[in-house]
């Protein structure tokens, strides 16, 4: 007897009906150049990242690998030292055969990023790959190397005829910074833009990849209980915390050029409180996405230089302890100008306004050599308007306080207050805590596994657009050419400890930094 | 290896409630000795196994690694059992000195006998989280079993390639549906293989052949016929290929399916030289002459492609073997999830069956 098969869903009839079902969705055939390929991103995060995919079969069915480095090496070499690269920083031990399979397709192509020959070499590396795989493939070119090659590489790939393809897609995957001031990003976007469509452009903010700031998606968009209070009528303030227990350890050359303003806030720090302030979009695409953050940014008023001395605070660390060890402080560190006036600690006041948060103040902080490795966002809650209970002899009723965890312990705690046991009508602060450790069976993936993927697929979700980034910059901009403009020395405050007490000048009467 | 530490309750003659209790118990002293040991929250396992069994079974469930359900109820079964005895671990993952937190996951094994059974769900009940998911397993058949504790169950576990008889793996499968979720480990080990054939025809100038598909051989170990009946089953219900029995020749299958513009030939042939379960390869060939042939292989699978003018490439897509711990433990993963086009897949491949 024959019987009719199960009907796709329409729009797995508009597409592949075979990707229904599927976790992972394909990846169209791609070959990935990785410029700065013998760079310590390139053996740390991005070889590790292909090798995992290539160990979870997510990598596309075609794929070829090319690195573009200034050091002269055979192919031979090249891949061994991929392989050593994955073995030592794989985040599982690498399968033998399955790194061998991956290896296969990889060269190498030695020469400077301004070298006419090297994108002929490159090119014919391309087609080569093409006529082996006997179709198009897709080309991703990730810039991994110093922030100044960008503009250079992107155009030697416009000159060379490399960035369209006439059967395949195209795209550039470009690391951050993403330019060091307004003028600078303008001047990066409009140079990258004057070679590629903006479809084709993949700016990279690695925490844009972890799990932890995509659940806060989920978090606010798949759980009604928190909208209707979500507004300036129930919260009071937000704090953003991005603290680091650790110093600038052999990054002395690249951290006292940017400083904790460029290092986190410009990006990171200002994407988290994109998640916290946007609206919910009409739906989870790339544009309606990004289209929301953007409208958080705009809402943030460009700081004044009469304001920042009041809304911005800076400092570096001076020698104290962590762990239990005697720590030099920031000027002591080896590579350290012993002069610098960067900053090693940075905390914001900021404003959006708009109609859900007019008012309500966002502080943003980060630092080095703080008292202990902490990334969240705490959402106080207003006090209640009147209080029945005596609160003598408690810790008294504290206002409601949603704590969302990042790292290290990524969770979800909510501070209640609470009766203690007795006869008295005491109340303390408890907290109700939620560890996403504790509720799901599969291990995250590393941000560059997520992102690199998306990138060859042409998903830009989780990519920053060239509008959020000079965003961004309006909003630091003026905060960094006012620091330049002030001479040093900055505030210090103690290694190890909860930071400058200069930071609590910035706070709104009445308010507090939470302890690290 | 991360250190591990396990608190061990046991008791003879002992109660639900006792076995309840103890394992509140722990956990609470677990929590006091060091507040970063958290319980997993994630979900409950009972699994039912004939107690000459249970060492096999306790290494297969050790091999699923971070898969291992947050509670595991045992039941070790010995019909002449009178008395109810029961063990209760609490293991830890990880230290707590070092990692911020360390999972704690419980295991609780019930030696129980026939007088038990009837009664079966009133001593499992209490034992399971409230508001967690379930999953029943039932790995050596007691199928009566499975239906007495469905009750509590979200999802149950199978394997249809357990199932000498093809056909009862999947009217059992049928069975079961609209009263559970069937992860079935012989569909999870296609998952590779239905991933590659959806990427190979994923271009869009591709996509258009998938209705011009005229061959497909499926190539199987030779007790995992129903993995392949799923595989078949699973392509004829995406492409809405209307199907009919398959005929043996052989120790193959072989048959004609309907599509939209012509009909295709599927042939399911046994590999008796392929030593573990499941699929060893697979080709499907479309109207212009393109083909596409998928073999297991070292690292990876091995891909050979023929293009409608005859031009040939070989290549290798790199892929670790997850073995069957991991099909176990991504059965377990699984149960959380819903895959829609299983039940499809089942129902053609049960239509197709000789």
């Amino acid at each position: 007897m024959a019987v009719a098969a199960g009907q796709p869903t329409p729009k797995a009839e508009a597409g592949n009906p075979l990707v229904e079902g599927l976790e992972r969705l394909p990846v169209a055939p791609t070959t990935l150049v990785i410029f700065g390929a013998t760079g310590d991103l390139a053996r740390r995060k991005l070889l590790p990242a292909l090798y995992n995919l290539a160990h979870d079969g997510a990598l596309p069915e075609r794929f070829y690998l090319v690195g573009v480095s200034r050091k002269e090496k055979a192919h031979e070499d090249y891949r061994a030292e991929c392989a050593e690269a994955i073995r030592r920083f794989s985040r599982r031990k690498p399968d033998e055969e399955v790194l061998k399979a991956l290896l296969e397709n990889v060269r190498y192509i030695p020469g400077t990023f301004d070298e006419e020959s090297v994108y002929a070499e490159l090119g014919k590396t391309l087609d080569e790959f093409e006529q082996e795989a006997g179709e198009p493939l897709n080309r991703a070119f990730y810039l991994a190397t110093a922030p100044h090659f960008f503009p250079v590489i992107v155009e030697e790939l416009g000159r060379s005829k490399l960035a369209h393809h006439a059967h395949a897609e195209v795209r550039v995957i470009i690391e951050k910074p993403f330019g060091t001031t307004l003028e600078e990003a303008r001047e990066l976007n409009r140079r990258v833009l004057a070679i590629f469509d903006e479809t084709q452009v993949f700016r990279i903010d690695h925490y844009l990849g972890k799990e932890t700031v995509q659940n806060m998606m989920a978090f606010r968009f798949a759980n009604g209980m928190f909208e209707p209070f979500w507004n300036r009528n129930y919260i009071d303030s937000v704090q953003i915390t991005a603290a680091e227990d650790i110093g600038i350890e052999s990054r002395a050359d690249y951290y006292d050029k940017a400083g904790a303003l460029r290092d986190l806030i410009q990006n990171h720090m200002l994407q988290l409180l994109c998640h916290v302030a946007m609206e919910p979009p009409v739906s989870f695409t790339a544009e309606e996405v990004r289209n929301e953050k953007v409208k958080v940014l705009k809402s943030v008023p460009e700081p004044t230089p009469v304001e920042i001395p009041q809304i911005a605070v800076r400092a570096q660390y001076g020698p104290g302890h962590a762990g239990g060890e005697d720590v030099p402080g920031y000027l002591e560190e080896e590579g350290v100008p012993p002069d610098s006036t960067t900053e090693t600690y940075a905390a914001l006041r900021l404003e959006v306004d708009n109609w859900r948060w007019a008012g309500v103040p966002f502080y943003l902080r980060t630092g080095k050599r703080l008292a202990r490795k902490v990334t969240e966002i705490a959402v106080t809650l207003k006090p209640v308007p009147h209080l029945a209970f005596s609160q003598e002899g408690s810790l008294g009723v504290q206002p409601n306080q949603l704590v969302l965890t990042l790292q290290p312990n990524e969770g979800v705690s909510l501070r209640l207050g609470a009766k203690i046991p007795g006869t008295r009508m005491i109340i303390r602060p408890v907290n109700m805590e939620f560890l996403y450790g504790t509720a799901f069976l599969s291990q995250s993936p590393e941000a560059y596994e997520r992102l690199i993927t998306d990138a060859m697929r042409g998903d830009a979700t989780l990519f920053t657009r060239n509008d959020e980034v000079e965003a961004q910059w309006r909003i630091c901009d003026p905060i960094v050419r006012t620091w330049a403009g002030t001479p040093g020395p900055l505030p210090k405050y103690p290694a190890g400890s909860q930071g400058p007490k200069e930071a609590e000048l910035i706070l709104r009467e009445g308010d507090h930094w939470r302890a690290i | 290896m991360s250190p591990r530490s396990d608190a061990v309750w046991s008791a003879q003659g002992t109660t639900p409630d006792a076995i309840e209790a103890a394992l509140r118990q722990l956990l609470i002293e677990r929590h006091a000795e060091n507040d970063r040991f958290m319980p997993a929250r994630v979900l409950n396992m009972i699994a039912f196994v004939d107690r000459a069994w249970t060492g096999e079974i306790a290494n297969r469930l050790r091999g699923v690694g971070r898969y291992h359900a947050s509670r595991l109820i045992v039941f070790a079964y010995e019909p002449r059992r009178e008395r109810l005895d029961a063990r209760v671990t609490i293991a830890s993952e990880g230290d707590p000195e070092s990692e911020a937190i360390a999972l704690l996951r419980e295991t609780v094994v019930v030696e129980i006998g026939d007088r038990h059974l009837d009664d079966l769900i009133t001593i499992a009940d209490p034992l399971v989280v409230t508001d967690l998911p379930t999953l029943l397993w039932s790995p050596h058949g007691h199928y009566d079993i499975v239906e007495e504790l469905l009750e509590l169950a979200q999802a149950v576990l199978l394997d249809s390639v357990d199932e000498p008889i093809a056909r009862e793996a999947l009217d059992r499968v049928c069975g079961l549906t609209g009263r559970a979720y069937v992860v079935d480990l012989a569909w999870l080990r296609t998952t590779p293989w239905r991933e590659r054939i959806a990427a190979a025809f994923d271009p869009p100038r591709l996509r258009r052949e998938l209705n011009t598909i005229t061959n497909v051989t499926i190539r199987h170990h030779p007790e995992s016929t129903v993995a392949a009946m799923l595989l078949a089953g699973w392509l004829a219900s995406r492409l809405r290929w209307r199907t009919s029995p398959l005929v043996a020749h052989g120790v193959d299958l072989v048959g004609k399916a309907h599509g939209a513009r012509q009909d295709v030939t599927l042939r399911l042939q046994g590999a008796p030289e392929l030593l573990v379960r499941g699929l060893e390869g697979l080709t499907v060939e479309t109207a212009s002459g393109r083909s596409l042939q998928l073999d297991r292989g070292a690292g990876g699978l091995r891909a050979r492609a023929r293009d409608p003018r005859g031009n040939v490439h070989e290549w290798t897509i790199p892929g670790a073997s997850r073995g069957e711990s991991g099909i176990l433990g991504e059965g377990i993963r699984q149960a959380l999830l819903r895959d829609p086009t299983y039940i499809p897949a089942v129902t053609v491949a049960r239509a197709m069956l000789p």
